[in-house]
Formats: C-alpha cells, structure tokens, sequence
C-alpha cells in the first residue's frame, strides 16, 4: 500500500513532465524535464527491486546522455531559439487518438481484463541485484550483448563517417 | 543460468560472426588504403561474402545455441543467402556508383557488411532480445547509408525520416515486447507458445503485445499506413542502398515476422488474421493505386515495393506451410528481379547521366535493345506476368491463401496485380511505343562491367525461378516444416 502510494507520485510526476518535454519551446527547459522524467523511472526502478538498474539509469541517462544534450544545445546555441510549430495542426487529433487510447487501455485494466500472472520470483537472489544482471548478461544474454558491442562500434563509425564528410569540400 | 546448459555453440553463429569479422577487418584495410584505392575494399567484401555464402547457406545446427538465443536453422540458411546475394550484387554496382558520384570511402562498403551481420541475427534470432539488437544494428546501419549522399538535401532527409520514424518503431515493438514478456514471463519464442497458448489464448494483455509487435514489424516491411519513411528514404538513399533497403531489410523483417508469429503466436491466430489481412488488403491496394502518377521511377519502385509487401503479407495470414515457403520464395524472386531493375536504372544513370524519370526511358528499346528488353523483363515479372519468376511467386502466395480459404484476400491480391500491371506497363510503354523527344544526352562512357554482370545473373535467375520453381520451392517448404505445428 505504502508502495503503491510512491509508485504514483512517481508515475505522475514521470508523465507530466515527460508531457512538458514536448510541450515546451525552450529546448534547455525541454532538457531539464527529461532529467526530471528519466529520474522518476529511476525511483520506480528502486520501487522494483533493481537497485542496479535505477543507478546505471541516473549515471548513464542523466548523467552522460542528457550532459550531452544541453552540451549540443549550448554549443549549437539552440538556447534562445525557440521550436516553431511544424507539425500543421497534427497536434490535437494525435491528442484526441492518446487520450482515447488512455481511456481504452484504462478500462481494461479497471475492469480486469489485462491482468498478467505474477511471475516467479526469487527474493534472496533480488538483493544480489548486480550480480544476478552480471550472471545474466554473461550467460544467457552473451550473444545480444555481443551484438550490441557490434552495433556501438557501429554508431560511432557511422555517426563520424556522416559528420567528417560534411566537412570534405 | 549455469554455463553447462547454454549450449555455447560457436557454429551456430559462424555465419553473422564472419561476415562481422570481415566488416571489422575491413575497417583496419580501410586505414592503410590511399583515398583513390577505396574500391579494392568493396571487391574484398565482396569476395570475403561470395566465401562465406557456402557456410551461411548450410542449415548447421538445429537446436538453439547460446541459452536459446540463436538458431541456426534452415530457415535462417535460406534467407542468409537472400541477404548475401543482395548485398554482393548491391557491393558490386556501388564501387562504380560511389565513384560516379565522386564519394568514394571505405566506410559505405563495411557498413554495408554491418548491415548484413545484423539481418543475420534477425533470421536467426530465437529471442526477442536477439531479434531486437539484430533489427537494430540492421536498421542503424541503413539510416548512415541512407544519408550517406550528403550533398544531396534529399538524401539527409531520407535519412532523418527513416531514422526518427524507424526509432518510433523500435519503440512501438519494444513496447509489445515488454507486454508479450509481462504476460509469458519468457522472451524465448518457442517458449512463447508453450506458455501463452492454450487457456492464456484470449488474454487482452498478451493481444496488445501481438498487436504491438505487428505493428512494429509493419514498420520494418513498410506496410500500409507504416509506410510514411519507404518513399522518401528510397529516393534519397544511394540506388544501390536502396536495392539492399527494398530487398535484404524487406526480407530480414519478415524472417522474423514470420519466425514470431508462426512459432511464438500460432495461438492467437484467430485474432490476428483479422488485423494481418486488413493490413495487407490495405497495403497491395495502397501501394499499387499510388505507385500509378509517380514520375520518378525510383518512387515508383518504392511503392510498388509497398505493395509487394502486401502480397507477401498474405503467405504470413494463410498460416500454412505452402503460404509461409511461399513468403520465402517470393523474397527470393523479389531480390533478383528488384535487384535488376534497379541496376537497369544505375545502368541508364551511368551511361546516359539521367534514368530518374519515368519518362526518360522513352525510345529506350531502339538505342539499348537488350537493356530494354531485360527491364521489361523485370518490370512483367515484379507485375506478375508468366513465365517470370514473379508469376510463380504471386501463384504460391495466392495459392496458399486459396487453401486456407481467405478467397477475399486472394481476389484483392489478384485487382492489385491488376492495378500495379498499369504502371509497370506504363515503363514498357515508353521504351517501346515513344520516341525520345529532343537530343539525347551524351554517352557519359562505357560502363562498368559490374552492370552487365548484375543484370544477366539477375535476368537469368528471374527466368529461372519462373520456369523451375521446383528445387528452390522444396527448400523453402523444407525450411519451413520445423517451425510449423
């Protein structure tokens, strides 16, 4: 119950501010919200038992990606530009689809129609949390977490070889 | 998970670990290479890929390697070879065209190669996990190539479209991913089945999962109303990244279209027929009416690739072993003759500076008689005509949607062949029937032998296919046969 009364006021604040994000014209301020967003998944995270997760979540995300994001937006000095609207008036029927969407998937739930079994979980492994992601990514994952090796040599190549060539006259 | 029972089985992926191998010993070949020497890298992949085809093409091991994460099936063999004959014959028409329009670089060869480890993984990815990554490095490979023409506007927007839209997808699939888990408690599609099916069958949760990941699947094959990104990246991609985008991605996405939903969904079939045949009744009609006024012909490809993907989609709603060898035969037909209609248009790029527009293949037949003749030869066969290879195709989907008793989805594929006959025709047409008007261009020199090369081989495996079906078609039905309850 306890729980459960946390797990809202994270949700909530998670999706409002995730609504600000796209709702304001100031891409710092749009910035700041992600922050603020991608630290209440990482407070869900705790609520689930991954400690793990929730601190790679806040080191990796908040840390490094949104530190680059407002680098980018300084040094491209997007600050003081504000977005203009370019999406021709696409916003409120997308609205309209959202919140029927919302609604629809809301009665399911309310009504019980889109409930899932509880898995079988081990508490006592649960505290060992780093461990049990370490065992799992270098034993049953090893061959996705190989490719996603791949797949970030990949984007680094790929992102330098588009910008270099841009500079070539 | 104790080691012991991961079955480590390094064969299994001997395949996609080659051709990455190659791509990464390519990237260090690239370094010691002077700038006008870039080409040798493309003959090298291509010669690295043409040694690894033998190796890809065995069915090695049939039990799922790596904690069930792979599976090197024969299933995955028959499309890993789709992937390498698109790519060889895409590598092959690139180091002329790359040089054509003066860019060359080492990069545009690995990541092709790149592109090619990754719709490995797809086909044989065993876990959605694995196909997930595997659609990843595909898909991220091919929005760098898309943009690869950066002197051309429309190339960054090609690029940008297919990056943000195929994003989206990524998120639209993940989020049925995390519902199907949520629901089986497994990742792995074999266990998928086993654990969602039967009582489980009707669940509204584990339907939102399916939904959601057909919808991202849809994306990938660039089905109707998914298919926003396919024209504009289409025309803004290099030509020949192109033919590799509408063939190998095309193919790759419904390796695993047809993996997911034939081995992890068999049990919700009865819910997702309804939304699968909608979805390709909308996307033959969709694609062939709109392909009808487009005047670029590579736009037109794109649409009429749209609406292949119709036709395709029904082998997948038949749910029958004849409908899902007939899906992986038609992507065999479509790699060749698709293939050759675009090195047809590179070929008219090369020699006489234009081929973009639909109208400039007029008088083609008196100037280029055998080009002409082997591009109509193309053009019937991806509309469907007999004795080409599209005929036979088209005649096992439709057939197979005969035998599962979807008369309607069969009778729309049969109108939008009509339709599409309309402007593939329009093509023959003017090669034929119209004299060019005002003076040609002049010849920009010989071309390559590479063209040459390419739109025979094609040429004459487009007639084969049509006129032998039989060895190829057993292969698929006994590829498909495993997967298949």
């Amino acid at each position: 119950m306890f729980e459960q009364f946390f797990f809202y006021i994270f949700a909530t604040v998670a999706i409002v501010s995730a609504i600000c994000v796209i709702s304001v014209r100031n891409p710092v301020h749009s910035a700041v919200f992600l922050i603020v967003c991608l630290l209440q998944v990482a407070a869900i995270f705790v609520l689930l038992r991954s400690p793990f997760l929730a601190a790679a979540q806040v080191f990796i995300y908040v840390g490094a990606v949104m530190v680059l994001f407002l680098f980018a937006v300084m040094v491209l000095d997007m600050g003081k530009a504000h977005w203009k609207e370019h999406l021709h008036g696409q916003s409120a029927p997308a609205a309209v689809l959202a919140g029927i969407l919302f609604i629809l998937l809301g009665y399911m739930a309310l009504k019980g129609r889109m409930t899932a079994p509880l898995g079988t979980y081990n508490e006592a492994a649960l505290v060992k949390n780093t461990e049990v992601v370490g065992r799992a990514l270098f034993t049953k994952y090893i061959f996705p977490f190989e490719v996603v090796s791949v797949i970030l040599l990949l984007a680094l190549v790929g992102a330098i070889a588009l910008v270099m060539r841009e500079k070539r006259p | 998970m104790p080691i012991e029972t991961l079955n480590v089985n390094l064969l299994s992926i001997l395949p996609m670990a080659l051709v990455a191998i190659l791509a990464l010993s390519m990237l260090v070949l690239d370094f010691f290479l002077k700038k006008g020497d870039k080409g040798a890298i493309g003959y090298l992949s291509i010669i690295g890929l043409l040694i690894v085809l033998p190796i890809a093409s065995n069915a090695i091991e049939g039990a799922p390697a790596f904690g069930g994460m792979v599976i090197a099936d024969a299933f995955s063999a028959f499309f890993n070879c789709i992937f390498i004959l698109a790519a060889v014959f895409a590598l092959y028409l690139s180091v002329d065209y790359l040089k054509r329009i003066n860019s060359e670089t080492g990069e545009y060869y690995y990541i092709v190669l790149f592109a090619v480890a990754g719709m490995m993984v797809m086909s044989s990815a065993n876990d959605l996990i694995a196909l997930y990554v595997g659609i990843e490095l595909m898909a991220l490979s091919f929005y760098v190539l898309t943009a690869f023409r950066v002197r051309d506007t429309k190339s960054s927007e090609g690029g940008l479209k297919y990056f943000v839209l195929g994003a989206l997808s990524s998120g639209i699939l993940l989020y049925g991913i995390s519902f199907t888990y949520g629901f089986s408690g497994t990742t792995n599609i074999s266990d998928i089945a086993r654990l969602a099916g039967g009582a489980g069958a009707n669940n509204t949760f584990m339907l939102l999962g399916v939904v959601l990941t057909a919808a991202g699947f849809a994306f990938k094959i660039a089905a109707f109303p998914f298919h926003v990104w396919a024209p504009d990246a289409y025309e803004g991609a290099p030509t020949p990244v192109t033919a590799l985008i509408s063939i190998g991605s095309k193919a790759a996405s419904f390796a695993v279209f047809l993996r997911v939903f034939i081995v992890a969904f068999p049990a919700f079939q009865s819910h997702w027929w309804k939304l699968l045949w909608a979805l390709s009744a909308a996307t033959m009609l969709y694609g062939s009416v709109v392909a009808i006024p487009q005047k670029n012909i590579i736009r037109m490809l794109a649409y009429s690739s749209i609406a292949h993907a119709g036709v395709i989609l029904i082998g997948i709603v038949a749910l029958n072993g004849a409908g899902a060898a007939g899906v992986m035969y038609y992507l065999l037909v479509y790699a060749f003759m698709n293939m050759g209609a675009f090195a047809i248009v590179m070929y008219l790029g090369r020699v006489r500076g234009n081929g973009e527009y639909v109208s400039d293949y007029a008088g083609m037949s008196s100037r280029h008689p055998v080009i002409a003749f082997l591009m109509a030869l193309f053009l019937l066969s991806l509309a469907g005509i007999p004795p080409t290879g599209g005929f036979m195709a088209k005649f096992f989907i439709l057939s197979a949607a005969i035998k599962a008793r979807y008369y309607w989805l069969a009778a729309i594929g049969v109108v939008s062949t009509a339709i599409s006959l309309f402007f593939y025709a329009r093509v023959v047409f003017y090669m034929y029937m119209k004299d060019a008007e005002g003076d040609s261009p002049a010849p920009a020199g010989r071309p390559a032998l590479a063209y040459d090369v390419v739109i025979y081989i094609t040429a004459a495996m487009t007639m084969l296919l049509g006129l032998y079906p039989a060895p190829f078609m057993e292969i698929a039905i006994k590829a498909v046969e495993p997967l298949i309850r």
